[in-house]
């Protein structure tokens, strides 16, 4: 990624730090809906939880997604990653629609398609206004 | 149901005042920091910066804040409402990147914040 110019790798971290959080939620949301009994407010249950496979795979992948996000936060102003990253959400009901069989109805869709215009919209300003401290690499 | 409107309507300040805390938080910490890599080496200095560094443990604590309170707010009010109404802080992360962090928020970065808080609130109905 070092080689691309400086706004196509924040952009490409950008699409990284959304692919994370909705495969990550898309993880976890089925590993929990497969186990077997309900959650309580044991906190046992929850720790019980975290040893189904795909439940400890999304927990690692919202934990490279916290890790990424941060990265990216280095590279980008907060006024840049909270509106792109929101292009998080057409990715959750589309994998929603798909892998859990989720109603996205006509307003929904056309929900998405306003993010991906505001998502674009921003995506096409300069990611960093402010002054920032050097490379630490 | 008076005390369950306003239990509602608690969790809901709660998410918004820590998901906004968090996030400026972290922004503000991370520009400090400068450019971080996002190879194994460079996950692994963030994971250490997280607990040597103040404010990027307090944005953490507010992120986790923010988690639990939403899965309090899903379990007495429906995610139609939940969504959109914490989808409040993309306008005030916005202004506050403007005023706190004085990013340059011009008018087409503006207007797709704008377009996104719609299309969020959209997406949950």
């Amino acid at each position: 990624m070092r080689s691309l110019p400086s706004k196509a790798r924040t952009l490409w971290l950008a699409l990284l730090v959304i692919v994370l959080n909705a495969s990550g939620n898309l993880s976890l949301t089925v590993g929990m809906r497969s186990l077997p009994d309900k959650m309580s407010a044991n906190p046992l249950d929850y720790i019980r939880a975290m040893f189904h496979p795909l439940v400890a795979l999304g927990i690692v992948l919202l934990i490279l997604w916290l890790l990424t996000r941060m990265a990216l936060f280095s590279w980008a102003d907060l006024s840049f990653v909270v509106p792109v990253t929101a292009a998080g959400y057409i990715l959750a009901a589309i994998l929603g629609h798909f892998f859990l069989g989720e109603k996205v109805t006509l307003t929904n869709w056309l929900g998405t398609l306003l993010i991906f215009f505001g998502t674009a919209f921003v995506g096409a300003t300069k990611p960093l206004t402010t002054e920032c401290a050097g490379s630490s690499q | 149901m008076r005390r369950e409107f306003a239990v509602k309507w608690i969790l809901l300040s709660v998410i918004v005042v820590a998901t906004v805390l968090g996030d400026l938080l972290q922004s503000y910490e991370m520009k400090r920091s400068g450019e971080q890599a996002v190879d194994a080496r460079g996950l692994a200095k963030l994971l250490r910066m997280i607990v040597s560094r103040r404010y990027l443990l307090l944005s953490v604590v507010a992120m986790a804040v923010s988690f639990f309170a939403f899965m309090a707010l899903v379990q007495i009010a429906p995610l139609s409402f939940a969504v959109p109404a914490s989808a409040a802080t993309f306008v005030l992360e916005t202004l506050l990147a403007k005023f706190v962090l004085k990013e340059r928020v011009g008018p087409r970065r503006a207007a797709g914040a704008l377009l996104v808080l719609g299309g969020v609130i959209l997406l949950a109905r």
